[in-house]
């Protein structure tokens, strides 16, 4: 089966003008953030309300949503919780939470906050970016009929893909502006690297990737790339926001910090930096084995400690070793950041160090 | 649990630890308690404990992950032992210290397989206590309600009119609409000021994380089992040639410590033919495109003999073993007649690749002509010259073939009785007759009237690994049953939600004594989103079956669930 050119052709078109689109959104996430006020405990909270339950008041929201079902239910404060929140300082600014709120629930008819517009328009960016990469990922894949990722190229520009649509999922439900400049980065620095150091013209697979288990096992490694780099973004955050609320708490002040005072509040972070990592393991986990079912059927082992797998595996315990210090005392916050990084940098080797420094099975066309 | 309201009293903070007991069974992190004085038997059981402690298998895990990096980096003896030789020839310092390590041969070091077996044994000492009280915790009933609901993760109250339905109505309703909803439900009767009804839901988390690490066990051990009743060889067979399955037919075999090498099944095949394809054009010209070999085959030498197109990701699968095509090359024939004519060899000899485009080397020794005679070659099926690497192939396919040809004569050391490789030659007591390039149908006219050579035709050849696991079967069920363990394990919550009636019987709420209070709180295991929900979903379900008294809704406190976890 020969090669559709003129369609490859437009797939590249198409890549280098997400990667013009994709670097405004960059320059706009982040004169967003730069711009935007600094965020208190109480306004993160409020946001996620706000991105959940447009166009109601955040207090009506939260109320309607938690008694809608109960019916006519006469919820009642309770006296310790408040209590127990306000003994952290950052709270002192609970209330400027409803009325910041307030502006971002209504954003038609009151003044946007500061960087917000920018925010929008660099999310919108983004949304068309991702749609110009997804039609270029496409056309690469009919260009030569078949899935787009059969060499590193290929893999690279899916990659990128996948982290821009978890990013984009993810920010269906919640505001995760601040964490755009992130992303957009790490999909761009990609994206480079693809069209510049990795590309080679859409062609056949080599006799090795001629199999249903390039489908399944390339795709959950991609799928598992965005997961795991959107969940490293978070966890960075973590890092840094942690450090500073200790600060805070131990001057008695509100988190300060460029970045600290600009990013939702430490626990939140750790908390959807788990829930990522949590739901993209057993995703790798199946990734790892499906290629070992693959290399059964293609080598006669499933394991024989190539240096791709090698590092596969690597990536396996070191996250499993995240999910292990999460649930034990002593271990989860910094301990068990530290170690989901590490984890992220295993990923990483995998990715692109093995290709280009061993020697292995897993070399693909056009990357010696 | 760690809500910090340092003014709780310690009757609560009792009532607070029953409600949570048991809802995790992950080991606390152990600080070693004082060994000292402690008997011998006292020092096993800490050393156990600290084995099976979390931090120990985080540990262990770790240097898993570190002890591996070597072996992705450096060659393996047991995968590139060829590339092993090589480096340490170049680096003699580094590559003996490192080869003292194990550092060649990483994944059977004493070292590593001290670490993994420790892990295992650190596993197999988590999961039996877990399973044991995994087993009690679905066979008891959920906690009492602790006293201060409002302190757990999620929390909603709200006053009724107890005049619609008796407190313990409520209870016994509710209790049974959280039993239709699966929950596992605990009731503690009215006992005319409070009652409540305690639920519980996820047991198949912690079920499904011991599955996990059980089948882990289990993948482990069918690895061992591979490993012994396991083997693996590797043969050569050139295009009209055929192999049969016995020891001596392959080029390298490797077996378990449990396999009798005298009793593989005997089946054999024939190669007919071997075809390959190449990109031709483009920025990936010369990249492989098809291998197919083509063979005909028994089970055994009895067996009606079958067709099979053997490629890459599809081998040929005989008596419970399987072929796979793992490469190819190519196998010129050659042809040498001595002075008077006569024929003195005339083989297919099999040429070693040595570039991307099938740049390959060979040698043709003669040992029992007088005199005697030796050959190297270089084989190109694309010929060119290039000005500075000289002769070398620009294509993998037989697009221009010819072959390079350096004739020898002397003494091929071969009557030392040290064994020499068929690939190569030594001529350090030979001396060159000269050399010449001939393409198929070509001879060459050897000086001094030697003989001739000549090139009759190309035949190409296919590799072979035939490899025989009886525990893969096992290793896919296990690996199975562990991403099945897994997804339960972290996607099922585990989770506690308690309703309370507070009140009396006979006040109202519109009289001045206190009302009728319903309380409904939860909590879980780990950060989720899902049960603040939840809650509000049971808080309807009662809601639905005591109406509330129509005072307007005042508040409803946010999620901790994050930090309560």
């Amino acid at each position: 089966m020969s090669v559709n050119e003129s369609l490859a052709q437009i797939s590249n078109g198409l890549v280098y003008s997400s990667m013009v689109v994709y670097a405004g959104s960059l320059v706009l996430f982040a004169s967003s953030f730069a711009s935007s006020r600094p965020l208190d405990e109480a306004d993160s909270d409020a946001s996620e309300a706000d991105a959940k339950t447009k166009a109601t008041t955040p207090a009506e929201a939260s109320s309607a949503a938690a008694v809608a079902k109960a019916g006519k239910a006469q919820a009642k404060t309770s006296a310790s919780k408040s209590s127990a929140r306000a003994a952290t300082p950052a709270s002192s600014a609970a209330t400027s939470a409803s009325s910041s709120a307030s502006d971002h629930g209504k954003s038609d008819n009151r003044e946007l906050a500061p960087g917000r517009k920018a925010g929008n328009i660099a999310m919108s960016l983004m949304w068309l970016a991702t749609l110009l990469l997804a039609a270029g990922v496409m056309a690469r894949g009919f260009s030569a009929g078949r899935v787009p990722w059969g060499n590193m190229y290929e893999f690279s520009i899916s990659s990128a893909l996948a982290v821009a649509v978890i990013f984009l999922i993810i920010s269906w439900k919640r505001d995760i502006r601040w964490l755009g400049m992130f992303v957009v980065g790490a999909v761009l620095l990609t994206l480079g690297a693809a069209v510049t150091i990795l590309y080679t013209d859409s062609a056949q697979l080599v006799p090795a990737l001629k199999s249903f288990w390039l489908v399944i096992h390339v795709l959950a490694a991609i799928i598992c790339g965005g997961a795991f780099t959107v969940g490293a973004g978070y966890t960075v955050a973590y890092l840094i926001r942690e450090r500073a609320e200790k600060k805070a708490l131990a001057a008695g002040t509100t988190v300060a910090g460029w970045f600290s005072s600009r990013v939702p509040q430490a626990d939140r972070l750790d908390s959807m930096a788990y829930r990522i990592n949590a739901f993209v393991f057993p995703l790798w986990t199946f990734a790892v084995i499906a290629g070992a079912i693959w290399a059964e059927n293609a080598w006669g082992r499933y394991w024989g400690w190539d240096p791709k797998e090698t590092w596969a595996f690597i990536t396996w315990v070191i996250y499993a070793g995240y999910l292990h210090a999460r649930a034990t005392a002593g271990w989860r916050g910094r301990k068990a950041a530290v170690i989901g990084l590490l984890g992220f940098t295993a990923f990483l080797i995998n990715y692109f160090g093995v290709n280009f420094f061993a020697s292995g099975l897993h070399s693909y066309a056009g990357v010696s | 649990m760690s809500t910090g309201d340092p003014g709780t009293r310690e009757s609560q903070r009792r009532d607070d630890e029953s409600a949570t007991a048991d809802l995790s069974t992950a080991p606390k992190s152990d600080v070693p308690s004082s060994a000292v004085g402690l008997g011998s038997r006292g020092w096993l059981r800490w050393m156990w404990r600290q084995l099976t402690s979390m931090r120990t298998a985080l540990l262990l895990l770790f240097l898993l992950a570190i002890g591996s990096i070597p072996g992705s980096i450096l060659p393996q003896k047991s995968i590139q032992p060829s590339e092993v030789t090589r480096y340490l020839a170049d680096n003699p310092g580094l590559g003996q210290f490192f080869d003292s390590i194990g550092f060649f041969n990483v994944f059977s070091t004493p070292w590593y397989v001290a670490i993994y077996l420790l892990l295992l044994v650190s596993l197999v000492g988590c999961i039996v206590p877990r399973t044991r009280l995994h087993w009690k915790a679905m066979r008891s009933l959920p906690p009492k309600a602790p006293s201060r609901l409002s302190r757990l993760a999620e929390s909603s109250s709200w006053e009724v009119d107890s005049t619609a339905l008796a407190p313990q109505d409520v209870l016994n309703e509710t209790a049974q609409e959280l039993q239709r909803k699966r929950w596992r439900i605990h009731v503690t009767d009215f006992d005319g000021s409070t009652g409540a009804v305690s639920g519980e839901k996820g047991y198949l988390r912690e079920t499904g994380n011991l599955i996990f690490h059980i089948a882990i066990v289990v993948l482990l051990l069918a690895v061992a089992l591979g490993g012994m009743f396991g083997w693996r060889g590797q043969a050569l067979v050139i295009e009209g040639e055929s192999f049969s399955d016995t020891v001596t037919q392959y080029d390298s075999f490797n077996a378990g410590r449990l396999v009798d090498s005298g009793d593989l099944p005997p089946f054999s095949f024939t190669l007919n033919s071997f075809t390959a394809t190449f990109q031709e054009a483009g920025d990936q010209q010369g990249s492989p495109r098809t291998f197919e070999a083509d063979v005909t085959y028994r089970d055994n030498p009895e067996a009606t003999p079958a067709q099979k197109t053997v490629q890459v990701n599809d081998p040929l699968i005989v008596d419970g073993a399987k072929a796979f095509l793992v490469g190819h090359g190519y196998a010129p024939v050659i042809e040498v007649k001595d002075p008077d004519g006569q024929v003195i060899y005339e083989a297919p000899t099999v040429f070693l690749q040595t570039d991307g485009n099938f740049t390959s080397n060979g040698v043709v020794k003669l040992p029992d002509n007088d005199p005697r005679l030796g050959f190297q070659a270089l084989f190109l099926p694309t010929a060119s010259v290039d000005e500075v690497l000289g002769p070398i192939s620009t294509f993998p396919d037989l697009l221009d073939p010819a072959i390079f040809l350096s004739a020898w004569e002397g003494d091929l050391g071969l009557d030392d009785g040290i064994p020499q490789s068929v690939y190569r030659m030594d001529t350090s007591k030979m001396t060159q007759l000269g050399i010449k390039a001939i393409v198929p149908g070509e001879s060459w006219e050897l000086p001094g009237g030697r003989g001739s050579v000549s090139l009759t035709g190309v035949k190409q050849y296919a590799v072979f690994d035939v490899a025989y696991d009886p525990a893969r079967f096992y290793a896919l069920g296990g690996s199975i049953f562990a991403i099945l363990g897994l997804m339960l394990s972290l996607f099922i919550p585990r989770r506690r939600v308690f309703v309370r009636v507070t009140g009396n019987a006979t006040s109202t709420p519109s009289g001045d004594g206190p009302g009728t209070r319903i309380e409904v709180a939860g909590l879980s295991r780990t950060d989720e989103s899902g049960l603040k929900p939840a809650v509000e979903e049971i808080a309807a379900v009662v809601a639905q079956i005591v109406p509330p008294a129509s005072e307007p809704v005042t508040d409803q406190t946010s999620s901790q669930a994050g930090r309560d976890a």
